[in-house]
């Protein structure tokens, strides 16, 4: 039941949300989500740590198809229950400093999608999980396009059909697979279960392509080198709850797709073409921060820094180590935090000066010490310093894709020298030198502003400090997902 | 008291500190603030002394509590007390109290004051943890954790672009041989299977002399030590560090933050007395460093910048103790260093105070009636440093060139060359600084005045323990020696011709009697140019020519690594920006292009007409059986 309730606490809100007309709408959209904030931290502190699938609901759905609408948390998706539940409040209240048109439509279509994203963590359907795939998409494209930038129509058209493409692929893969399920003896009976992919006997041939319909579908949403070309424009040009939506729990679908599918049901394409994918995903983290450090705007550099990041939890999964995958899953919840705070540093200070342009900026932390130490905790959790968050994840991930190809962990490991000069050069153009016209009078923090920041610098070092509270509560699940690993 | 307890607050107090200073900044009243951060440092500096004269010989070990774990990989959050790490915890939190109480005097008009000193307690808090882990992720936490302090404090004054410029820079060439030690510590987990430093130690005496992968795991450590200790290619970022304030040079940029590598090889002495190539590599790298630096010293103005090179040069010459398995040597050297090369610092800080914050010597001259603590101060921290007995640095560095001679003449030839120029810059900033007459402008010559006694304190103590530091490790078998021994076993045992070369007394007083009499040579020289002389040197716009120019301008390293590293990067970043992003789009706009236009010619199909509907049919059913048929499927 507790399943069900993440999925349609925010259906409900959302559509509510709808009918009113008031000024009090976003408080709330803010209620709401703190309210599924609880449910969703209820689950993860009653989540017992072992590698079986909690919270379940499970109804007939295509009952005649074997389709089943059931779902339930478990140690690979616990994480990214926290992740939404946690990130979903923070962009409510973020977007309070501006006014958007519709608001009841604006902050309904963040709770719909909301409702989405627990579905695909949740799932335990393949086709279920397919719908909630694609019906995330629906709520951030209107969100882009009816609140976006300049260029939001070509750009958001452009990103949408890109995504969908992407998932034919997969929508291909599960029939196929579906199609292989059943039970002997009783031809035409067949199950759309995950776990039931798990045990397939798949040739090394249906393996390998059934391992790049996935992969296209999932390395497009991530996205992973050279499937990211939608992705920073789509970023800059969507207001930015949507950005942190996108940027913050969205591309984890793909992280998560990969972990939920590609490991366990073709282990062995994984291991024919895994070299393949962890090079792109390696080539993908050095050339998105080289572009990074030649960025002025800072919605697009933190874009890039993002692909990067995204770049580093791919090779993790592609080197099917503990390590890998376990640094990817806190990656996860690491990055979220980090880029949702970053993107909203740049729109605080967008909001005030009008620009995110790094030459028109500086000096600003001359009258903002709490914005300086909260964009300075963001950065470093970014940059992966130890005691951050950012640190145990790329740790984690450097070192499993170390373990898998030395070359590789040493070329992917260029990430900790690149983040730090495109990192504190945004950080020093922004905030240290002189001031600009345009920084000349900068307020500092408002409360609901700090609201925001506040919980999300608690979990860069909680995670920093103390990760085993999150490491321990996904490991039975990784270990149990890795027996299907080709030795 | 508990064990486990004492070693948690050391680097508790300067943490509890920095969350003082820094939570209540602009609340705290400035008198309160250098008190508190102070207390924070005098505190571990009295924890530490509680556990040295508690010390049985055995190394104690502390867990807090198991902080990344996954698999069979646990790492713990736990210190090691052993002999190494108290000499580094006697370092840094004496000298480290010391600044701090000397920064009150020095930083207390500063706007930021408080912000200042919850920076030095923080990299306090850090230095120590990187001394006292108990393995070497625990070392890696400390290790970047001074990195970002020391970035921080050298951009400090932040509104000055240079400043942050020599910050980031600081920060980026950290971060390459954090790298390094980074794929070191992967390394280490795939051949041990653990961080522990006691179970990759024992473990490590079954490998034999010459081990490849001991060989990888040493040049990548080494890395990071190149990084933090500022060698050869990686020391460009210290020289630009001296932006930071003068305490923030002294504490970190001298005499503990720096010293982080030479810490860090000694603690793996087994590994790299098992690697012989890599002691060789780490004795070339050294050698060249502290020659060079110390070349470049001769020919500096700025005060600091001069202090700056001595120390990358010095730092040269503990490494090159370490190259020739010379372990004690090292450490002693970093010991006598941290004394007297803080004490410079401090001294250079009490003169830019005075000065109004002039750091050029030609400005300066003749300081040594106004400034009379200060310069006998800084003229026992020279006497120290150029190595003239019975300074604490004679001592020091002679027992690693002893060392060194057994090993190679030639290195050690070459080291005593270095051995002249430090003695000649270190002198020759002497002349300028204090002898002669005042160069300066007549408002500077005005405000002249000697440093408070908070300042002065500091220098008085760090002056005494330069002069009598020797005493540590006096030649024959000192205490040091002694001290130390039991962090040696496992060298011994893996690769005792590494060890145990004793140095006959006769040529051990040879060799004294070269180095001083080339120390002493040098200053006279020194002093035969710029006080019977009378020389200053060219001012900026003069014309060099030769080795002069290239010398003065550093040997143009860092516009080296700016065409040869920086633009290209920069370059390709345009270039994959502009170009690469574009082509690759390209290629997705062009499948998007195909797709539609292929639908376009496929719609024509969708006639209305029946018949081609049926014929379609039936065409498809035939080729459907034809296939069929000859195929099997």
């Amino acid at each position: 039941m507790l399943t069900l309730s993440l999925i349609l606490l925010p259906v409900v809100a959302a559509t509510l949300l709808l009918l009113i007309k008031s000024p009090a709408v976003k408080t709330l959209a803010l209620g709401a989500a703190l309210v599924e904030l609880a449910l969703a931290a209820y689950a993860f502190a009653t989540f017992k740590a072992d590698a079986q699938m909690q919270f379940e609901f499970d109804y007939p759905w295509i009952a005649s198809a074997g389709i089943r609408f059931s779902g339930g948390i478990d140690g690979i998706s616990v994480l990214l229950v926290l992740l939404t539940g946690l990130l979903t409040p923070l962009i409510v209240l973020s977007a309070f400093g501006r006014d958007y048109d519709r608001p009841s439509t604006f902050y309904s279509l963040i709770l719909y999608m909301q409702a989405a994203l627990m579905g695909v963590f949740t799932a335990r359907d393949a086709f279920l999980f397919y719908l909630f795939f694609e019906a995330a998409l629906i709520p951030v494209y209107f969100l882009a396009a009816m609140w976006g930038g300049e260029k939001r129509i070509a750009v958001t058209f452009k990103f949408f059909i890109y995504t969908i493409f992407g998932s034919l692929f997969m929508l291909v893969a599960l029939v196929y697979l579906y199609y292989q399920t059943g039970v002997p003896g009783k031809p035409g009976v067949h199950s759309s279960a995950i776990v039931d992919f798990y045990n397939l006997n798949l040739t090394p041939a249906a393996q390998g392509w059934v391992f790049w319909a996935f992969f296209v579908a999932f390395a497009i949403k991530m996205p992973v080198f050279p499937f990211h070309t939608w992705q920073p424009d789509t970023y800059v040009e969507s207001p930015t709850p949507a950005t942190m939506l996108l940027s913050g729990i969205m591309l984890k679908m793909g992280v998560y797709g990969l972990i939920r599918f590609l490991l366990p049901i073709v282990p062995v394409g994984l291991d024919t073409w895994g070299t393949l994918a962890t090079t792109l995903s390696v080539i993908g983290i050095v050339y998105g921060s080289i572009i990074a450090i030649r960025q002025r705007d800072m919605k697009r550099l933190i874009a890039y820094s993002s692909f990067a990041h995204v770049g580093l939890m791919a090779a993790g999964v592609f080197s099917q180590t503990a390590n890998g995958l376990q640094g990817a899953l806190i990656q996860m919840l690491a990055h979220g935090i980090n880029v949702v705070g970053l993107f909203f540093v740049a729109e605080i200070i967008f909001g005030r000066t009008n620009s995110r342009f790094l030459d028109q900026l500086g000096g600003i932390t001359r009258t903002t010490p709490k914005l300086t130490v909260y964009f300075m905790i963001l950065l470093l959790g970014s940059v992966a310093l130890p005691l951050t968050n950012g640190f145990v994840g790329e740790f984690l991930l450097l070192n499993g894709v170390f373990a898998y190809n030395n070359w590789l962990g040493a070329v992917a490991g260029l990430t900790i020298i690149l983040g730090a000069v495109y990192m504190l050069r945004m950080f020093q153009k922004s905030m240290f030198g002189p001031t600009s016209a345009r920084t000349e009078t900068f307020d500092d923090l408002s409360g609901a502003e700090s609201w925001v920041l506040l919980p999300l610098a608690v979990m860069v070092f909680w995670i920093g400090i103390y990760p085993n509270s999150f490491l321990k509560v996904t490991e039975p699940a990784v270990m149990n997902l890795l027996q299907y690993v080709v030795k | 008291m508990q064990t486990d307890l004492l070693c948690s607050l050391i680097p508790l107090f300067p943490l509890i500190g920095f969350a003082i200073n820094g939570l209540g900044f602009r609340k705290v009243p400035t008198s309160l603030v250098g008190a508190i951060s102070s207390a924070a440092a005098l505190a571990s500096f009295a924890v530490t002394l509680m556990l040295f004269s508690g010390f049985s010989g055995q190394p104690i070990k502390a867990t807090l509590f198991d902080w990344i774990s996954v698999g069979s990989l646990h790492i713990n959050f736990s210190f090691q007390i052993d002999q190494l790490s108290l000499l580094m915890l006697l370092i840094v939190t004496g000298v480290g109290s010391l600044i701090h109480i000397y920064s009150i005097g020095y930083m207390k008009h500063d706007e930021g004051f408080g912000k200042f000193m919850a920076f030095l307690n923080l990299f306090l808090f850090f230095m120590l943890l990187l001394v006292t882990g108990s393995n070497y992720v625990i070392m890696f936490i400390g290790w970047e954790g001074v990195g970002l302090c020391s970035y921080l404090l050298i951009g400090f004054w932040n509104k000055n672009v240079n400043y942050n410029n020599a910050a980031r820079k600081a920060f980026v060439m950290n971060r390459i041989g954090d790298l390094g030690f980074l794929l070191g510590i992967f390394l280490l987990i795939t051949t041990f299977g653990s961080v522990e430093y006691t179970d990759i130690f024992e473990q490590a005496t079954r490998f034999a002399v010459g081990d490849k992968m001991i060989l990888a795991i040493t040049l990548l450590l080494f890395v990071g030590a190149m990084g933090k200790s500022a060698q050869i290619p990686l020391y460009t970022w210290l020289p630009d560090a001296m932006a930071g304030p003068t305490p923030v040079s002294a504490l970190i940029h001298a005499a503990t933050m720096v010293t982080a590598g030479i810490y860090m090889i000694v603690r793996s002495n087994v590994l790299y007395t098992l690697s012989p190539v890599t002691l060789e590599i780490i004795g070339f790298i050294a050698i060249a460093t502290a020659i060079l630096a110390a070349s470049i010293g001769l020919l500096q103005n700025d005060i600091k910048k001069v202090l700056a090179y001595s120390t990358v040069s010095q730092l040269g010459y503990m490494f090159l103790g370490l190259s020739v398995a010379a372990y004690t040597s090292g450490m002693f050297h970093v010991i006598t260093h941290a004394f007297f090369k803080a004490l410079l610092f401090l001294g250079a800080g009490s003169v830019i105070h005075a000065m109004s914050d002039e750091q050029d010597i030609r400005k300066m001259g003749g300081l040594r009636k106004h400034l009379p603590v200060t310069f006998i101060t800084f003229l026992l921290g020279t006497i120290a440093i150029a190595g003239i007995p019975p300074f604490a640095g004679f001592f020091s560095k002679d027992e690693i060139l002893a060392h060194v001679f057994l090993h190679n003449k030639a290195l050690w030839a070459l080291g005593l060359v270095g051995s002249a120029m430090t003695s000649f810059y270190m002198f020759r900033l002497l002349f300028l600084t204090f002898f002669g007459e005042f160069r300066g402008t007549q408002e500077q010559h005005h405000h002249l005045h000697e440093s408070p006694a908070t300042m002065t304190l500091p220098l008085i103590v760090l002056a005494v323990l330069s002069v009598i530091g020797g005493l540590l490790n006096l030649p024959g078998g000192g205490w040091l020696t002694h001290f130390m021994e039991p962090l040696f076993a496992g060298s011994a045992q893996v690769n005792p011709e590494a060890f145990g070369h004793e140095i006959d007394h006769g040529t051990e007083y040879m060799l004294m009697g070269i180095s001083t009499a080339v120390a002493i040579g040098s200053a006279i020289a020194a002093y035969v140019v710029y006080i019977s002389r009378n020389a200053v040197p060219a001012p900026e716009s003069a014309e060099r020519s030769g080795i002069a120019k290239l010398v003065y301008n550093k040997y143009f390293v860092d516009e080296l690594y700016e065409v040869a590293i920086v633009r290209p990067i920069r370059a390709l970043g345009d270039l994959l920006y502009n170009a690469g992003e574009f082509i690759i789009d390209g290629i997705v706009n062009a499948v998007a292009w195909l797709v539609r236009a292929a639908s376009a010619q496929l719609r024509l199909l969708q006639s209305g007409s029946i018949g081609f509907y049926v014929f379609a049919m039936v065409f498809s059913i035939a080729v459907i059986v034809i296939v069929r048929f000859f195929v099997r499927f």
